[in-house]
């Protein structure tokens, strides 16, 4: 085994725009702390040279008064870090709201693998190729216990819990591969739980995605699973449906049974269909039976993904209602 | 310096170590400085214990494969690492060591309000430790010291509830030491000594106590709570069973945060004392610095949320715990900014606590500044939970509250004991504690922002260097901690004498004799005067 690596780097490489923003943002950080750490260094060597002890019975000049001293030093640093509090706050909302018109992949992290589904039908696991240049979003969810999806090259990361979606989003500029860390301590192998975000060319990607052979679109197996559970039997649109008509739901606002306000976004679906009794649309029954443990996370992801290809309530405007979703949940997420 | 001061008559007279000997006179002590005793030597057992498993991280760690430990053991190693560190060690150690010894000595009492219950105090942290080495000895936990559900409550296979009670336990011990510390303050100082003239020691260990006694309950709530849901799952955490995982961040940080301030805050007030008797001056801005303390109390149960920026918690809710925790800034580096305008026309030597004193000014404004950037929401998406993360809280709380401890150590030894150390093996270990800190967690710095997560057994080989270089710092680090258990150890009996007030300081504990009587002072003293009033040279200040 090689015991001495031939690289080592001591600074991380860039792949996006936002990663660089965070770079500078960092960069400003440091100066801040190199001038205050060096200052005060400075200031004790200067004091203690100048002010050492001449005889054992010596004592120190009494204080001089130091108010402004005080009120200099509170300010000072206060502004400075209300001015990085800005900054850093405008970084994080650029890094963590996805842009409208995100192609959307679907991520399931477990002990101790990353599953990635894609729109266009199909599965990797470890690996996720995308496309150079496109705004590219992740609906993630895990299986079992927290973890956390960090791309060192993007400077981000986002928990990926389980029970509910959260979303990371990135534009990558420079085709290449990129480390994918598990940063949240998950078990025994959670430093194997690695893997890599492969960005590539269009071009190239459309061509990786054509020598995948023939896979069926995950809205499809989506929809295959909703007749297969019978789900139609009720939701349906004509005079017999008994629950909610799901076209043009996707990004709707419904009314509850207390008279709430609901928005149908990804957590909703996946709260309606594991635990449809917790928030009924009004003037239906709570009829539905519970899908807990009977649905994989891949299956939830293909209904979702069916209920979202059948349009939201404005349909020109979809990747609008799109934006909004993603919003109302984080928000939500308390 | 001290020896000459020493009179045979002083050589013969009773104090509290020759005041009755034997195992019961020890056991059954209700003398503060005798329990401190006792605790100062628990709370070494866990530190080695702890630095044991340290040394096993590092060494896995030097290697980017997996190749030392299985992968369970590694994890065991760093979280039974964290737990006992924090809940053993680093909680218990300033207050229940120092503060127990010297904050009737400082305010002029001749114990705490609660001599009983201080000694329980003990007893309770023995047994939460005895649990913790019990469920240790079986096999240990993998959890990390942070108990994430539902990893914790359904996921993991090891000795969690019993680890979780030991904790539990200990938190009572750390309970009844605050409201003791509190009582004591307010009812027992001397006559004279107003709460603007006690010692920043003092007002270091009122905030702290503060913290110990509304924080701890919500600890030890959220640890019942684990148990409950991994006995019963009564769904709480676990979302498989209708719970919310993120909620146990919530309650386990409005804890573990506060907790750090536990952890420094005594540390901070130990430096007030070194800074102002080495520099013969009193402390630049006293009422700044005494109010920075309470204010940092107060701040530190505000921000706990900086720990879940990107735990699914609304972006907005982060904005708001980011600018909170900006603010704890502007205190501590009030502090620092004091401290070290108080060397401005001090009488400065550079003795072997001032050392330590001089070194966590450096190690904290690094640690705090690195704090900064951690709460800052566009850095800390990129760092959090990364080696940054890891290498900012051990400058922080080894780097700070270990080096304060140390500096304590070195400064009170002499008041404990009543025999001076080494000098130079004392200048010397300071300067190797201080190298092979920073060579240990400096790099840790790089890897994190390089992105290497933390608890992490193996990792990509680019990243060998720089943990090559940490885990040999460590090895130094190790190296300077034990040079000091060798000479303390042989100075007890080989020392040479201390005398009442080896270091010319002001302050009651030094106006009593070194050990000082079972009852700390012959007559109550009357204080006139303010703190660390250095006017003229070593004036007997005792009315
Ligand atoms: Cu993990
Ligand atoms: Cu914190």
């Amino acid at each position: 085994m090689n015991l001495w690596p031939k690289r080592f780097p001591l600074f991380p490489e860039t792949a996006s725009r936002l990663a660089q923003d965070v770079d500078q943002l960092y960069f400003f950080a440091l100066l801040v702390t190199a001038v205050f750490s060096l200052l005060i260094a400075a200031l004790i060597f200067y004091f203690i040279i100048r002010f050492r002890r001449r005889s054992e019975d010596e004592v120190g000049q009494p204080e001089r008064a130091g108010l402004w001293l005080e009120i200099t030093w509170s300010v000072i640093p206060l502004v400075i870090l209300l001015f990085m509090f800005g900054w850093g706050s405008k970084v994080f909302f650029d890094i963590r709201k996805p842009p409208r018109g995100a192609i959307e992949y679907y991520v399931t992290g477990k002990q101790w693998m990353w599953k990635f589904q894609h729109p266009e039908g199909p599965r990797e696991i470890n690996e996720l190729h995308v496309p150079l240049g496109q705004d590219i979003k992740l609906i993630m969810t895990s299986e079992d216990v927290i973890h956390s999806f960090y791309v060192p090259a993007l400077r981000a990361k986002m928990d990926v819990l389980p029970g509910r979606y959260t979303t990371f989003w990135f534009n990558a500029e420079k085709a290449g591969a990129y480390r994918l860390f598990c940063a949240e301590y998950c078990g025994a192998e959670h430093s194997y739980m690695r893997g890599s975000i492969i960005v590539m060319e269009p071009d190239d990607y459309e061509e990786w995605l054509a020598t995948r052979g023939q896979t069926t679109a995950a809205a499809k197996t989506g929809a295959d699973l909703f007749s297969a559970q019978t789900c139609d039997t009720c939701h349906r649109s004509d005079s017999a449906a008994q629950a909610p008509i799901l076209h043009g739901l996707f990004g709707k606002e419904e009314q509850l049974a207390d008279g709430s306000l609901v928005l149908v976004d990804e957590n909703y679906l996946r709260e309606s269909i594991l635990n449809p009794a917790a928030k009924v649309v009004a003037g239906y029954n709570a009829l539905m039976p519970t899908y807990q443990g009977r649905l994989s996370e891949e299956d939830l992801v293909g209904l979702i993904l069916y209920i979202k290809s059948l349009g939201g309530p404005d349909s020109a405007d979809a990747s609008a209602s799109n934006q909004a979703t993603t919003q109302a949940s984080s928000d939500r997420e308390e | 310096m001290g020896d000459q001061m020493t009179t045979p008559a002083e050589r013969k007279r009773l104090n509290y170590l020759n005041a009755d000997y034997g195992v019961k006179s020890w056991l059954l002590a209700t003398d503060h400085k005798r329990i401190a005793l006792l605790y100062l030597l628990s709370i070494t057992v866990f530190f080695f214990l702890g630095g044991l498993m340290a040394v096993g991280i590092r060494l896995e760690l030097a290697t980017p494969a997996g190749d030392l430990v299985q992968p369970d053991t590694y994890n065991r190693l760093f979280t039974m690492h964290g737990i006992l560190m924090i809940f053993f060690f680093l909680i218990p150690s300033i207050p229940a060591v120092f503060g127990n010894f010297l904050i009737p000595l400082m305010i002029g009492a001749k114990d705490l309000a609660f001599p009983k219950i201080n000694l329980a105090s003990w007893y309770v942290y023995s047994i939460g430790g005895l649990f913790t080495l019990w469920s240790l000895i079986q096999g240990g936990v993998d959890t990390g010291w942070t108990f994430y559900t539902p990893f914790s409550t359904t996921y993991s296979n090891t000795y969690v509830i019993a680890t979780a009670l030991g904790i539990f336990i200990v938190g009572f011990s750390s309970i009844m030491t605050g409201l003791n510390f509190i009582v004591t303050i307010h009812r027992m100082r001397a006559p004279g000594l107003t709460w603007f003239r006690l010692p920043l020691f003092i007002w270091a260990h009122y905030a702290t106590s503060l913290i110990q006694i509304l924080g701890t309950p919500v600890l030890a709530i959220t640890i019942l709570l684990v148990g409950a849901e991994r006995l019963f799952h009564i769904g709480i955490f676990d979302p498989a069973y209708g719970g919310d995982p993120v909620l146990f961040q919530h309650l386990f940080w409005f804890y573990s945060h506060p907790a750090v301030y536990i952890m420094i805050l005594p540390s901070m007030g130990v430096i007030s004392e070194i800074i102002a008797a080495f520099a013969r001056k009193r402390i630049f801005g006293y009422k700044v610095v005494a109010f920075a303390s309470v204010t940092i109390a107060v701040l530190g149960f505000l921000v706990w949320g900086h720990h879940m920026f990107v735990s699914s918690q609304s972006p907005f809710t982060g904005v708001v715990f980011s600018f909170l925790s900006m603010l704890v800034a502007i205190p501590s580096a009030v502090k620092v900014f004091n401290w070290t305008a108080t060397l401005f026309e001090g009488s400065v030597s550079l003795d072997t606590p001032m050392l330590y004193a001089l070194g966590f000014i450096g190690l904290f404004t690094i640690g705090g500044l690195t704090g900064i950037m951690l709460a800052n929401l566009g850095i800390d998406i990129h760092v959090h939970d990364t080696y940054f993360v890891v290498a900012h809280f051990h400058y922080v709380m080894v780097g700070g509250a270990i080096m304060g401890y140390l500096g304590g150590l070195h400064y009170w030894w002499p008041k404990i004991t009543g025999r001076l150390y080494p000098v130079f093996w004392s200048k010397l270990a300071a300067l190797v504690v201080f190298v092979g800190f920073n060579l240990t967690f400096f790099p840790q710095f790089l890897l994190g922002y390089l992105g290497m997560p933390r608890r992490y057994y193996s990792y990509p080989e680019d990243f060998q260097v720089l943990n090559v270089m940490s885990s040999a710092g460590a090895t130094v680090l190790g190296v300077g901690y034990l040079i000091p258990m060798i000479y303390l150890v042989w100075s007890m009996r080989y020392g040479k004498r201390a005398g009442a007030n080896p270091w010319g300081a002001v302050g009651l504990e030094w106006e009593t004799p070194s050990p000082p009587p079972t009852f700390n002072f012959d007559e109550t003293p009357t204080v006139d005067h303010e703190a660390y009033e250095y006017t003229s040279p070593t004036e007997t200040r005792v009315a």
